[in-house]
């Protein structure tokens, strides 16, 4: 068998995917992807191929999302769903150490970062940018977080390109998708039709190649990647949502005091739903939790949320009360002010937060409001924002 | 830190004793507490009484005769740290629908000597009469937040209770939006977590037992659940629960329904 290389292009037959999924297995992998559970297309560990929402899937729209059935078998034909995999990389609930109490002095026990390598199978080309984004929050200061930088040097990173775009999706305007870039390890694109059912596959990485070394796998023909890119470019022409992202940053920076925000503050119901669903919120606190006799303390870290009125809380108040200033802050945060601190914008135009919020506020409405009439309140403006 | 072992008391008022069964619930845990504790008071698990002062009282139920009055002040006199545990002790309880009633009236239907009854007009919570300093919320209260608020005030810490709404839990535990997926009108998110998103995790929408979360958006949840088909009377009645008389429940009830469609 010829060994393959980064940027190598097979097919992989739909009757052999149990034999890749197999290999992913065999080669030590904990596989993580797509499965239908409560109603939704979440990311959880698959035993089989059969665990993944075969012949499913979804139909979003601002605070909507319901489960379809397709016409065909596609295994990969739905979008995004209520999780990402930051639960994976960055849980929701972690132990960071444990402290021990010995007479006077104390010892710290730092949390084991050791566990078996994950495979997550099914990225969006919007979740890669997700995690590139993430890698940056978690590793890319002066101090790396030991246990995400733990687990993402254990992650194989499977893609797939998306077969269509859902109603809520903008990654074209955010520059993340649907194509997939060369920063991951191994990338599928389904092909439904013409011809058999069929995924043209491509090498990201060693690692990548390193999985499929016994996997049954035909050469690609030429039309297999002009299909495949076809694939791509329709769903990139079916975005169900567009954002102006010219100037943006300065542009939500010149309009603290648009009327908008308080718009949309009346609508906004401080629930954190967007910040739990988006793939690069990253906000967290922290608490200790001691034993009855302070014997022993451990630290645990807790995803928190901007929108949490105890969020800003500073000696018995909190500073940004108001969901008006609470939902600017995440806005401009993650369009604009996240460009200073990351490099990048902190949106990947998922459209995540469209659907998962209980009212639907959709901020790609928001800005081009914002963007209609800019300077609405340039006099207030000026002031400077309140908090 | 008292020299003594600290000596926890627990008081009931107007209560169904859910919030003491919780109590009681935390067993082992309960007793790793009874051993760095003295328990002077809590007739649910024993009926030996400890004259006070106590260093904390645990105190359920809501203020709903002359005689808990009274009592609640004793208590306070006697407690260097007192919280109050539970929806009845933090907002009145499901009892509080007298107060939006006529209670002569439910005296004279419900009992056959009505004038043996000696009872006020409405239950209140526990901060309407005295000093509180803590109140932990809950229909009943979560088994972890009592620990966590006991270990707190035995080792002189704030306890650590988020105020945020219960979608944050949801999230955490991995629950699908029951509101967002499938329809169903939910409280979650004006509702304080704390229960863990228990209803939510068997496809219900929440009840709202933990009360208001720390900035409610009651007018924008009410549009909602008029979106989700949720009648007005419904919509009243959901929120005329257990938490009936925190205001932003409350508000929200009152602006459900016009004054002369409210029952």
């Amino acid at each position: 068998m010829v060994e393959l290389k980064v940027g190598d292009r097979r097919v992989l037959g739909r009757g052999d995917f149990p034999a890749f999924f197999a290999a992913l297995r065999d080669a030590g992998y904990d596989v993580i992807g797509p499965t239908i559970h409560d109603g939704a297309i979440v990311y959880d560990r698959l035993t089989r191929v059969e665990d993944l929402p075969i012949g499913w899937t979804d139909r979003q729209g601002p605070g909507k999302y319901r489960l379809e059935r397709r016409g065909d078998q596609a295994l990969f034909g739905y979008n995004v769903g209520p999780f990402t995999w930051k639960k994976f990389l960055y849980p929701p609930r972690e132990r960071l150490w444990t402290a021990y109490r010995d007479g006077d002095a104390f010892s710290i026990e730092p949390e084991p970062v050791d566990g078996p390598p994950l495979a997550f199978l099914g990225m969006r080309a919007c979740e890669l940018a997700g995690v590139r984004v993430t890698d940056r929050v978690f590793q890319g200061g002066p101090v790396a977080d030991p246990g995400y930088s733990a687990r993402r040097s254990r992650l194989l990173r499977i893609a797939v390109e998306c077969g269509e775009a859902g109603a809520n999706c903008f990654c074209v305007s955010m520059g993340t998708g649907p194509g997939v870039g060369a920063d991951v390890d191994l990338v599928l694109t389904e092909i439904l039709e013409p011809g058999p059912h069929r995924f043209l596959l491509r090498v990201g990485s060693p690692a990548g190649a390193e999985v499929l070394a016994r996997v049954p796998l035909t050469p690609a023909e030429p039309t297999d990647g002009q299909i495949a890119e076809a694939i791509v470019e329709r769903t990139a022409g079916s975005m169900g949502r567009t954002m102006n992202t010219e100037g943006i940053r300065d542009l939500l920076r010149n309009n603290l005091e648009h009327p908008r925000w308080d718009n949309v503050a009346k609508r906004c119901l401080a629930c954190t739903n967007c910040t739990m669903v988006c793939p690069t919120c990253f906000c967290s606190t922290q608490e200790e939790v001691p034993d009855l006799d302070v014997s022993k303390v451990e630290r645990w870290r807790r995803w928190d949320s901007c929108f949490n009125l105890a969020f800003t809380e500073l000696h018995g108040s909190s500073v940004r009360k108001s969901g008006l200033s609470r939902y600017r802050q995440w806005l401009t945060h993650k369009l604009g002010t996240w460009n200073d601190q990351f490099g990048s914008s902190g949106c990947v135009g998922c459209g995540r937060c469209i659907t998962w919020c209980p009212v639907g506020i959709d901020l790609t409405e928001e800005v081009a409001a914002i963007r209609k009439s800019p300077g609405a309140t340039a006099a207030a403006a000026t002031k400077g924002g309140s908090p | 830190m008292p020299v003594h072992k600290p000596r926890v008391a627990v008081w009931k008022f107007a209560s169904c004793d859910g919030c003491q069964l919780t109590m009681l619930d935390c067993e082992d845990a309960l007793l790793a507490i009874a051993d760095k504790v003295e328990i002077a008071n809590f007739r649910e698990a024993s009926s030996a009484v400890v004259e006070g002062p106590y260093d904390l009282s645990l105190v359920e139920g809501s203020v709903t005769t002359p005689e808990d009055v009274r009592r609640v002040k004793e208590v306070r006199a006697e407690s260097r740290v007192l919280v109050t545990i539970g929806a009845c002790a933090t907002a009145g309880g499901i009892q509080a629908l007298r107060n939006f009633a006529d209670v002569d009236e439910y005296r004279r239907l419900v009992y056959a000597q009505p004038q043996y009854i000696e009872t006020l007009a409405t239950s209140t919570p526990i901060a309407d009469h005295v000093p509180v300093d803590f109140e932990l919320r809950g229909c009943p209260i979560s088994k972890a937040q009592l620990l966590e608020v006991i270990s707190a005030y035995l080792t002189n810490r704030a306890p650590n209770v988020p105020n945020e709404s219960v979608c944050i839990e949801c999230k955490r535990r991995g629950n699908v939006c029951v509101l967002v997926a499938h329809g169903t009108p939910c409280l979650g998110p004006v509702t304080q977590a704390g229960c863990g998103a228990i209803c939510p995790a068997f496809h219900r929408g929440c009840y709202g037992c933990f009360g208001p979360q720390g900035s409610p958006n009651v007018p924008s949840m009410l549009k909602e659940l008029g979106e989700l088909g949720m009648a007005p009377l419904p919509m009243y009645r959901v929120f005329r629960t257990f938490n009936a008389m925190a205001p932003a429940f409350r508000s929200a009830a009152d602006s459900a329904v016009s004054e002369e469609d409210a029952p």
